[in-house]
């Protein structure tokens, strides 16, 4: 690859130096000069008004890419029940396959987990394995690894998407060294190139600011971590037949490295921000501690989770846990509620692909609003009780 | 016990606008930092060799600009640092990237704890970590909030989706911190004329021994074809009039949507 100006074309405009998002490109002589640091991301490509700049591709050698067949997703188990983002991928995974003509293949880890393997045909898997085995009853990823390496030597999949959780981008990082593949992580678009049959896999990066499309032309199987709650989770069909396949796991305990000393789950009756429909977030505007009282009051009436700005959570205000934004949690809810938020970049890329943004706060030019659905001016001390109320009295509980 | 802890110099996204007229990134005089989980990752590392001696050493590949970021590095306390540099590495995915940083692991030797941060505020895969781990056969426990030690083992605790975990482990071994691990230490101006005057080693592919068709582009299974920024959501209805009727008219908007 090499990336070249024509210095014919060029202008010295700098436009192409303004936009590189590495900021490595630098004039010299009224001309456009590449530094050191190119990642060939093909920004200034598009940028330059007079086609000055151009990246040439190596050709490169293609492996026997017809070996491998169908698309293979990784059940993700919690507590004996499928996440959410296991029954998404299924669905999406059966919408390309039908496009592409090939199979589903799911595969399930864990303990005592055999009910899952119907539930996986229904939502459209031709074949599930499942590994119902105490070495994979809770996720290690030593024995992960090792696992789903097997299964995808063995079935060759062409594609294999894995949920974007705290579990799958820790196994699916490892996974895609060991077999010498790319991985594309956090994905929130999907599609395929029919012609070349390969996956488009679109993705945000620097915090949500760009987006990035990127391939894995030459290597299989295409791997993908897909964020949670992206994708749409199809129709249940409990008449689907499929292949159930029973394996025994290709490692023992004593080659786990890892221990597991105690698994502590969330307060009871606190919801889990990344799969919570609603989520009720306070910011600095709420004051003083104390005062998250009324924003878990919001949430608990409404059965969302209780999420925070950094700034709460710098100043010992609530646990990390509950940050939203880029240093903190990405959730995705079919409502926000931001109080006392004001909107900065950062919190912004944890939460503005939620559908619907409501915006509660006293200054009227706060960049929340810029993203908001609806939007409040006001002080949050006055709106949220009223709000408070007012839902009480559309549920009947006043 | 000899840590050596990976960062990498991203953009301080906080000053990165996008350009209302062209929607595209303006990253024009954006300062460079250590990305802000790296410098919790650092802290961690100084704590520990505070607590039990030992030697601290921090990698980073990319351009010869990092170098700066290891001047910070060295000002907070690091004993050591190295920038493994190399037109060859430009490009480099997270699989190339891995790669590169385990061989210039493998060329330091001897460690104990391998430290990284959850994820770079650029690239956002938090896959560069596990695939060092997997390159070097380690065991790695990711997004840890708590790490103890005696030298022998560590148990740490790990972020999970629905809360956590505490698990032990045997060193050597690779850890992902996150930002509630540590409150990082300020640089001293000291700390800062110290590093000024340091030497700083820079690696190329040869001296990390190195095969070219695994490093930067060639070496990178993925490769991103099209940039383009998000559509703004675009601003929605601000209600007005008594907050009372504000409230009452957004309860209905979210009653019609079924959401209430
Ligand atoms: C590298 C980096 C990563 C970061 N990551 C994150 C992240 O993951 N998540 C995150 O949230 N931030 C993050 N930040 C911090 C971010 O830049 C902001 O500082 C932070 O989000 C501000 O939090 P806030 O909105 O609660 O506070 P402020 O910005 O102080 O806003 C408080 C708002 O409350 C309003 N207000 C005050 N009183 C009232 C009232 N009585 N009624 C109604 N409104 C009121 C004010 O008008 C104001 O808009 C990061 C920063 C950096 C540099
Ligand atoms: C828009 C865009 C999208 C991309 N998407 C992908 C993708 O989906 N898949 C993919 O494989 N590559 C992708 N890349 C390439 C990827 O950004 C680079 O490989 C980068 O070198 C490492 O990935 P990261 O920034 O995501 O780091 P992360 O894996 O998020 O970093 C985690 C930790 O690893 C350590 N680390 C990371 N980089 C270095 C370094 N250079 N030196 C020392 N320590 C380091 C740090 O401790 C850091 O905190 C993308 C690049 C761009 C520009």
């Amino acid at each position: 690859m090499e990336i070249i100006i024509d210095a014919e074309k060029c202008t010295g405009c700098t436009i192409c130096s303004k936009r590189c998002p590495f900021a490595i490109i630098k004039m010299e002589n009224r001309l456009a000069v590449i530094g050191q640091g190119c990642t060939f991301c093909g920004v200034c490509v598009e940028a330059c008004p007079f086609s000055a700049i151009t990246i040439y591709k190596d050709q490169e050698k293609h492996v026997d890419l017809s070996a491998y067949k169908g698309i293979m997703v990784f059940g993700e188990v919690r507590d004996k029940k499928f996440a959410n983002v296991a029954l998404e991928l299924i669905s999406k995974a059966r919408e390309i396959a039908d496009q592409i003509k090939t199979h589903v293949i799911t595969v399930i880890l864990g303990e005592k987990i055999n009910h899952l393997a119907k539930e996986a045909l229904s939502y459209g898997s031709d074949k599930v394995i499942l590994i119902d085995d105490p070495v994979v009853k809770d996720f290690r990823t030593d024995a992960y690894a090792r696992v789903m390496v097997d299964i995808i030597r063995d079935q060759k999949p062409e594609i294999a998407l894995i949920g974007a959780t705290s579990i799958g981008r820790d196994l699916a990082a490892r996974i895609a060294i060991q077999l010498h593949t790319g991985l594309t992580a956090d994905c929130t678009g999907l599609d395929m190139d029919m012609e070349r049959r390969i996956l488009l896999q679109t993705r945000p990066a620097f915090g949500g600011n760009l987006m990035a499309t990127i391939e894995t032309p030459y290597h299989r199987p295409q791997m993908a971590t897909v964020r949670p709650k992206v994708m749409k989770i199809g129709k249940r069909d409990e008449s689907r037949k499929g292949e159930i396949l029973n394996l025994k796991p290709g490692i023992t305990e004593e080659k786990v490295r890892t221990k597991i000393r105690e698994i502590i789950k969330q307060e009871q009756g606190e919801v889990n921000l990344e799969e919570a429909e609603i989520i009720c977030t306070g910011g600095r505007g709420i004051h003083k501690p104390e005062n998250f009282s009324l924003i878990r009051e919001l949430a608990g009436l409404l059965g969302g989770a209780v999420g925070a700005s950094r700034a709460t959570v710098d100043a010992g205000w609530i646990d990390a846990s509950h940050q939203v934004g880029q240093t903190g949690k990405t959730v995705a809810p079919k409502l926000y509620i931001a109080c006392g938020v004001s909107g900065a970049i950062q919190h912004l890329a944890g939460m503005q692909t939620s559908d619907i943004i409501v915006a509660i706060n006293k200054d009227a030019d706060a960049p929340i609003f810029n993203v908001a659905t609806y939007g409040i001016v006001g002080d949050l001390f006055d709106v949220v009780p009223a709000l408070i109320k007012e839902i009480k009295k559309v549920k009947g509980l006043e | 016990m000899d840590i050596i802890v990976c960062i990498k110099q991203v953009p301080d996204t906080t000053n990165i606008r996008i350009d209302p007229v062209t929607n595209t990134l303006v990253r024009d005089g954006v300062p460079s930092i250590i990305n802000p989980f790296d410098v919790n990752a650092i802290e961690e590392a100084l704590r520990i060799k505070e607590k039990h001696g030992g030697k601290v050493t921090v990698i980073t590949m990319g351009p010869p600009q990092a170098e700066t970021a290891l001047r910070d590095c060295l000002a907070m306390g690091a004993d050591d640092v190295i920038l493994v540099s190399d037109r060859k590495f430009a490009g480099a995915d997270t699989w190339a990237t891995s790669y590169t940083l385990s061989q210039a692991i493998k060329k330091i030797g001897k460690f104990d704890i391998i430290l990284a941060g959850k994820q770079a505020i650029d690239g956002d895969t938090a896959q560069v970590g596990p695939g060092i781990a997997e390159w070097l056969d380690l065991p790695q426990v990711t997004y840890i909030r708590k790490l103890e030690t005696d030298g022998q083992k560590a148990i740490v605790e790990r972020m999970m989706d629905d809360g956590y975990e505490s698990i032990e482990v045997r060193l050597p071994a690779l850890f992902t911190v996150l930002k509630g691990i540590n409150e990082p230490r300020m640089l001293s101006l000291k700390g800062k004329m110290m590093a000024k005057k340091r030497e700083i080693t820079v690696w190329s592919a040869d001296d990390i021994e190195a095969e070219e068709h695994k490093c930067g582009l060639k070496g990178s299974p993925t490769k991103v074809v099209r940039t383009f920024t998000p559509t703004p959501r675009g601003r929605g209805e601000i209600f007005q009039g008594e907050i009372i009727d504000q409230v009452k008219e957004l309860v209905k908007r979210l009653q019609e949507m079924k959401i209430v």
